[in-house]
């Protein structure tokens, strides 16, 4: 019963370019102004948020091959805007999404050092590895890499990325002026790597930044993903946001790192998650209702079954059953979020067993399946919740998710937080110089050997 | 007084003198440190300097320094150049904000989305300076092209190597894809209709659908439009094959003459250039560079140089004018150039952070006061500034030919 109370960690994502972020309410702001990104931050820094996240995505979503019309679209270059925010925060991460399929090593591990230094110590860097050709068409290299493959480019970047960043000693830079040496000889290590994906013989041109390294987060989900999560990151930003769900995942994740010799705090698992904040458990449900029907909207639902299916349905009734036809599984649809992860009957039929048993009609089993609420209840209930899934090993903590550009987490910050704080789980204040990886919780970077070549 | 010039500063780590780093007045270890980067581009920008480009490369060793093994003696170790840009961005009023970028390695489409990003964060002061080609090191770096030049051919003409005139084609076509990547979505995408439930008019967003020798990008950028339409595009040039390149596809062009023939000759082989290949528009800006190391006396300049050269070991070379001297000195130097035509000075301080002090707080007040600096009226844009238009999307002029 003495176990120390476990503290939570809470990430704050900003409003992203689905329908989860709802553009029709009078007070939602641009998606791309300063503005949005100085008030988010601040917000973040207020409610002592380990950091700020931001997804990526590097092509217009496209629905029947036009730009995708209904959501918000439109969104900021990831290290730019984390750079900038750098400027106007002082104590909270900046973790921002990057491809490891459309970057090169050697760049990408740069820009992250250049952000680690600016932001004395906060930078962090999701990993994500969408390879298809959609994105692939936008750069130079193209979208020729196979699905397969994504995730051993992925580990390659990732070990690759690690040996640039220690190839510099800590003190790496010795500016001795009136011996006039600037460099010791042999700093920094070169950096010979040759696998599959690269084959570079590198001199690293940055100095090793605060943390050493960036914080390494990972949002795949499939086997390889798990697999690239408990071999290099640090942070998994997961969809398993039911108690039971979640706390299947932790165990799956966290039992694997034993095989890399981390322990289970080398790793922070802090699944999505949304809120809806009430003075009362009623109010509170009226709220999510409100929110869930301003975020699928008729034509929002039509859209997402049209995605599914592959096909135009704009003759059915938003309000009526689910189409009976078969999906058009020949047509390449798999652009947007809708069907990323099943194969469209799959997908079609698990619509259909939910939308039979309940007798939802297509809005409302849209709503059900992307608008369902994690967290619903008075700031004190709420609280409670976050509380249990971490003292009950089912997360870390969770990054918050919220509905609207950019005042989405300032009810969360304002109401919830403080009860947090009062359970003792969570901080009350920063602590004076900490780094991104210091806020985590995470051991110090350990510098790694390099890449094992096959 | 007609003869009026913008200022512009290049700021590179230490400053432009290999032996910088070694003055009493420089911070060698905080070449890396958020606090160096917003004091100097702070100072600059209360001074009323007009844009700052950043220096950068992607390797240890300087573009052109090929020195086998590494020379110990200069500084090594840089921050990415755009991202200086944009955390100085917030802390910044009015200066236009000019990083290095490369064209060799980089991808066009994370270039053009970080300089829109730049522009909203510094509400429309964003700018870049394209350097082509990759130096040995940087090929290393990445691996994939082993093939390439490090020097100009014997000539000395970058048209007598084909690697270096294919470095040039593809820095062409990169600025050409950063600028319709830059017009794809139209000023009025964003529609944020709340009847017909569409955040946006997809018909004003435009797939840029580019080929070319180098590079195919398809879709249109993920940022929206920025503040300044286009970021401003702005390349250092010193013999044709570049001058070509700045006529066709730059906004600005900084160029290195040393007197007041050289200039004149370059000006005609830019304009005859600019009559060739420029579309219609604005006229190309000339800025001409200027490597300045300032002391309250010439004499004392001429003392610190020689210190400056003592400790590098050799004199100090430049491919711009170096001026040695006085503020006044500069100030006069600057004078000459206004009077010879030139839209703008670019100055290279010789020494980090004292030259840039010593332009801020002594040579801007003397180019005032004898009204030399062209003062705007609180413009709000880089562009606006430098009294360049907003460009209109050319999806938008596409729309009502038909
Ligand atoms: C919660 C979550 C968030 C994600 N966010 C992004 C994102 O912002 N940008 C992106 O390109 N991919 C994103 N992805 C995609 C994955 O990172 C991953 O690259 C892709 O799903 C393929 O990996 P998998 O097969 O392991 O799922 C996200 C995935 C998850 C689960």
């Amino acid at each position: 019963m003495s176990s120390p109370v476990r503290q939570i960690h809470l990430a704050a994502h900003f409003p992203g370019v689905n329908s989860t972020t709802v553009w029709t309410d009078p007070t939602a702001g641009s998606q791309v102004d300063f503005a949005s990104f100085e008030h988010f931050s601040r917000t973040a820094e207020r409610g002592l948020f380990d950091y700020v996240f931001l997804a990526e995505g590097l092509r217009l979503r496209e629905h029947k091959g036009r730009v995708h019309e209904l959501d918000v679209l439109g969104r900021p270059h990831t290290l730019s805007i984390l750079a900038a925010i750098a400027a106007i925060t002082e104590h909270v991460g900046l973790v921002g999404t990057l491809n490891t399929t459309f970057n090169e090593p050697y760049e990408l591990a740069r820009a992250l050092a250049t952000l680690d230094h600016l932001s004395g110590g906060r930078a962090g860097w999701n990993a994500v590895t969408s390879s298809d050709a959609f994105h692939g068409a936008n750069f130079r290299r193209g979208g020729y890499l196979d699905h397969a493959d994504r995730y051993e480019r992925a580990r390659e970047f990732a070990s690759l990325a690690k040996e640039l960043w220690d190839s510099w000693p800590d003190d790496g830079v010795r500016a001795d002026a009136s011996g006039g040496v600037f460099l010791d000889d042999g700093v920094p290590s070169r950096v010979r790597h040759r696998g599959a994906q690269f084959d570079v013989d590198a001199v690293f041109d940055v100095p090793r930044s605060p943390q050493g390294r960036p914080v390494i987060v990972q949002a795949g989900d499939s086997a390889d993903g798990r697999g690239f999560g408990a071999e290099h990151a640090e942070v998994i930003f997961s969809l398993h946001t039911r108690f039971d769900d979640a706390r299947a995942f932790y165990d799956d994740v966290k039992g694997q790192l034993g095989a890399w010799g981390r322990d289970e705090e080398s790793l922070k698992i802090l699944p999505a998650a949304t809120f809806a904040i009430g003075d009362t458990a009623e109010e509170a449900r009226e709220r999510s209702r409100e929110i869930a029907l301003s975020q699928v909207r008729p034509e929002t639902a039509l859209t997402y079954v049209e995605q599914v299916w592959g096909s135009d349905l704009s003759g059915y009734d938003p309000d009526g059953p689910l189409p009976d036809i078969d999906p058009d599984t020949g047509a390449e649809t798999a652009k947007g979020w809708a069907n990323r992860h099943a194969s469209a009957r799959k997908r079609v039929a698990a619509l259909r067993e939910l939308s039979e048993s309940e007798g939802l009609s297509i809005r409302e089993t849209v709503i059900r399946l992307t608008a369902n609420h994690t967290f619903v209840g008075t700031p004190d209930r709420i609280a409670a919740e976050i509380d249990r899934y971490v003292q009950e090993r089912a997360t870390d903590g969770f990054t918050l998710v919220g509905h609207l550009t950019p005042h989405g987490l300032d009810e969360f910050a304002d109401r919830v937080v403080p009860l947090l704080q009062e359970r003792g789980s969570y901080r009350e204040s920063y602590p004076e110089g900490a780094t991104l990886r210091d806020l985590l919780g995470l051991p110090a970077a350990r510098r790694v050997p390099a890449f094992a070549t096959p | 007084m007609t003869d009026q010039v913008h200022l512009a500063i290049a700021l590179e780590r230490a400053g432009w003198h290999p032996a910088a780093w070694r003055e009493s007045t420089a911070r060698p270890h905080e070449l890396l440190s958020p606090r160096y980067w917003a004091e100097l581009l702070r100072t600059v920008d209360d001074a009323g300097i007009a844009l700052a480009t950043i220096e950068d490369a992607l390797s240890l060793p300087d573009r052109f320094d090929a020195s086998e093994p590494l020379r110990r003696d200069r500084v090594r170790g840089r921050l990415d150049a755009s991202l200086i840009a944009s955390f100085v961005a917030p802390l910044t009023r009015r200066i236009g904000l000019v990083p290095t970028v490369t064209t060799s390695h980089t991808e066009p489409f994370h270039v053009a989305t970080a300089l829109q990003t730049l522009d909203f964060a510094s509400r429309g002061r964003a700018g870049v300076r394209l350097v082509a080609g990759a130096s040995s090191a940087e090929r290393a770096n990445f691996g994939r092209r082993s093939s390439g030049v490090d020097t100009l051919p014997p000539s000395g003409r970058v048209e007598d190597s084909p690697e270096l005139l294919a470095a040039f084609r593809e820095a062409g076509e990169f600025a050409d894809v950063l600028s319709r990547l830059w017009d794809s979505w139209q000023d009025d995408a964003i529609i944020r209709d709340v009847s017909s439930g569409r955040f946006l008019d997809a018909d004003r967003v435009h797939a840029i659908e580019y080929e070319g020798e180098f590079f195919s990008v398809t879709g249109a950028s993920i940022v929206p439009r920025s503040p300044q339409g286009r970021p401003l595009i702005t390349v250092l040039a010193h013999q044709s094959v570049p001058y070509r390149l700045a006529a066709e596809r730059a906004d600005l062009v900084y160029i290195t003459p040393h007197d007041e023939r050289g200039l004149a000759a370059i000006r005609a082989e830019l304009q005859a250039a600019s009559d060739e290949l420029r579309g219609p528009g604005e006229r190309l800006r000339v800025y001409a560079d200027l490597l300045v190391l300032i002391e309250e006396t010439s004499s004392a300049a001429r003392d610190a140089a020689a210190r400056l050269d003592d400790r590098a070991g050799e004199p100090l070379a430049s491919d711009a004018r170096i001026v040695v001297g006085s503020a006044a000195d500069v100030a006069e130097a600057v004078r000459e150039l206004a009077a010879a035509g030139v839209d703008g000075v670019r100055l290279r301080p010789a020494r980090q952070p004292a030259d840039v002090a010593a332009i801020a707080e002594q040579v801007v007040p003397l180019l005032r006061s004898t009204q030399t600096l062209r003062e705007d009226d609180g413009a709000g844009t880089l562009r606006a500034r430098l009294g360049l238009a907003r460009p209109e999307s050319r999806y938008v002029r596409e729309k009502v030919a038909l």
